[in-house]
């Protein structure tokens, strides 16, 4: 298939990612080539196959309801780049719209 | 000066007061220390491990009781988690990060008396097969250092290919520790999908990730393996069926199971084009060898094989792009210092510097084939292939007992020679994502060397959960092989 820029633009917003001009036409070229080779799957007749969902058997694995793995706040804290005693802190994205 | 052998005649020797596991470190923390430019370990926790033999010295010459795993010194591919240690995918995104739990996989080794000595180099993400895109540098091939290790477990194949460590815990979501294993010839092991708990293993593509062991012998890995597997609170796709102990099993006579006899192979593996010519001689050797030790070997058509590379990177792609949108600098991970107009945008900024070419590539890839008007077209239509895989699979093993291949159609490439076409690179993937795409275990024993001098190996996959056939077989195998 044809990847055009639209495309490459659309995804690239999807993954939460920036791309520059020469990493877009880098990138174009990999798809067309990537998405040529595992289009071949199309030769398969999977007519009436379900998709496979899970690996593995286990259905409904439960356990009693009790806190235990958890960590603590100071440990949740520990690695945000940026953060008070009490929250992870984040740049100001909510804006006013009267100002 | 220690020489390894097994750990079974380590854990002797420590036990007849020929050597301790202080002496035991030091030699190993010298060893990784001359071997610097290999570049397999990304940290070293020297002085932590020098304290921990010192305290199982003591123990045991205080008659405590020994794990399973007394003194053994292990090494742990950076994406698996050691609580209060860095732990960083080989990721710039998670640069600084430290890790505030133990994988359960860590948990267990700790438990057996086991030693960590330090976090390895790999691809990022655990996303290569060369390691390569580590954005801590390449990892040398110690038989040759102008060829790759193989990937993306790299560095923990390197560890214990060059006397580093005795243990290695990879991950293996398409071959990421056998074909290392293949390139470094040593065993690499990839349990069944769910025989050891995924909990505190970075992940890459949660239905195919699986951690895996590298050792000098089978009945190394079959210990670590028996110390590691098992269900757990913390992973609800590990596996409630019961350890067995494989390695008392392993060469006993008592073992009441049916020998394997009936081995097939791929005919289409052995007739691929990119398949080396010497490979394929040694491999076809083995074969007769095999039929004249008394084993049946037979062809099975596998007509698919073609198609399961294709298969293998849409479900992975599409995995990795769900369970890297994680990565957001927030909680955690890089954040940038570039101001952003909005939430999105920051977002972009923190995970575009962060993270590498491939990583990018594939989840570029995976948001694709998981996006309205692709998803049925390819993300649903590998999932049906992978449906008729598994299909396949058991059919193959109600008429076999094992299914065995070369690990990698070529020896261990040289570095930088597979860099512009991803797709070559990919095929260096072919036998070995079988195994993930239906959860079935594996092995790659180091039976062979190339006329270039490198190592290569065979590639034997057993049925779910028949660990214990597999490693009986592999014991086998390496026997009739050095005759």
């Amino acid at each position: 298939m044809k990847v055009t820029d639209e495309l490459i633009d659309n995804l690239a917003h999807l993954s939460r990612l920036h791309f520059s001009e020469s990493e877009k036409t880098a990138l174009k070229g990999d798809f067309e080539r990537i998405l040529n080779f595992v289009e071949q799957l199309s030769e398969i007749d999977t007519t009436g196959v379900e998709p496979l969902l899970h690996m593995g058997d286990a259905i409904n694995v439960l356990r009693e309801d009790e806190v235990k793995g958890s960590v603590t706040r100071q440990e949740a804290l520990l690695n945000a780049p940026l953060h008070d005693d009490v929250f992870f802190k984040v740049p100001k994205v909510i804006k006013n719209p009267s100002a | 000066m220690f020489s390894f052998s097994s750990i079974e005649d380590y854990v002797s020797a420590l036990q007849n007061g020929e050597t301790t596991c202080e002496d035991v470190v030091s030699h190993y923390l010298s060893v990784i220390d001359s071997n610097k430019h290999l570049n397999a370990f990304l940290e070293v926790f020297a002085d932590e491990a020098a304290a921990r033999a010192r305290q199982l010295d003591q123990d045991r010459n205080n008659g405590k009781p020994l794990g399973k795993l007394h003194g053994v010194v292990v090494g742990l591919k950076d994406v698996i988690a050691y609580k209060g240690h860095k732990l960083s995918a080989s990721s710039k995104i998670l640069e600084g990060f430290t890790s505030i739990y133990n994988a359960t996989a860590v948990d267990r080794l700790l438990q057996e008396g086991a030693i960590i000595i330090g976090r390895q180099n790999c691809d990022e993400f655990a996303m290569g097969s060369s390691n390569e895109n580590s954005a801590y540098g390449n990892v040398l091939n110690a038989a040759d250092n102008k060829r790759v290790p193989g990937g993306s477990s790299g560095g923990s194949a390197v560890a214990v290919q060059a006397g580093m460590c005795m243990i290695s815990l990879g991950s293996d979501t398409g071959g990421s520790v056998r074909q290392p294993a293949d390139f470094c010839g040593i065993v690499g092991l990839k349990p069944t999908y769910g025989r050891v708990s995924r909990y505190g293993l970075i992940a890459y593509a949660s239905s195919f990730d699986q951690i895996g062991i590298f050792a000098k012998s089978v009945a190394d890995a079959a210990l670590t393996l028996e110390v590691i597997a098992g269900e757990d609170d913390f992973d609800s796709t590990a596996s409630k069926e019961p350890v067995v102990p494989y390695s008392s099993l392993l060469n006993s006579s008592n073992y009441n199971g049916a020998a394997p006899k009936k081995i097939g192979y791929f005919k289409e593996a052995l007739e691929h084009p990119g398949l080396d010519p010497a490979i394929s001689q040694s491999f076809n050797q083995f074969l007769k060898t095999l039929t004249a030790q008394g084993y049946i070997v037979e062809p099975i058509d596998f007509e698919l094989l073609e198609y399961i590379v294709p298969a293998y990177y849409i479900l992975t792609t599409a995995e990795a792009s769900s369970n890297l949108s994680r990565f957001d600098g927030v909680k955690y991970g890089h954040r940038s210092a570039v101001p952003s107009e909005d939430l999105a945008d920051f977002y972009k900024h923190n995970r575009s510097e962060g993270f590498g070419k491939e990583v990018k590539r594939r989840i570029m890839l995976g948001t694709f084939v998981l996006s309205a008007g692709y998803f049925d077209a390819y993300f649903t239509k590998a999932q049906q292939v992978r449906n008729i895989l598994l299909k396949q699979t058991s059919a193959i093993f109600s008429r076999f007992d094992a299914i065995i291949s070369p690990t990698v159609p070529t020896p261990a490439f040289e570095l930088g020679s597979m860099n512009n076409d991803p797709i070559e690179m990919f095929l260096a993937d072919i036998y070995t994502v079988f195994a993930n795409l239906v959860g079935i275990p594996g092995i790659s024993l180091p039976l062979f060397t190339h006329p270039n001098g490198m190592p290569f190996g065979v590639q034997v996959m057993t049925s779910h959960f028949s660990e214990l056939a597999l490693l009986r077989i592999s014991e086998v195998f390496l026997q009739i092989s050095e005759k």
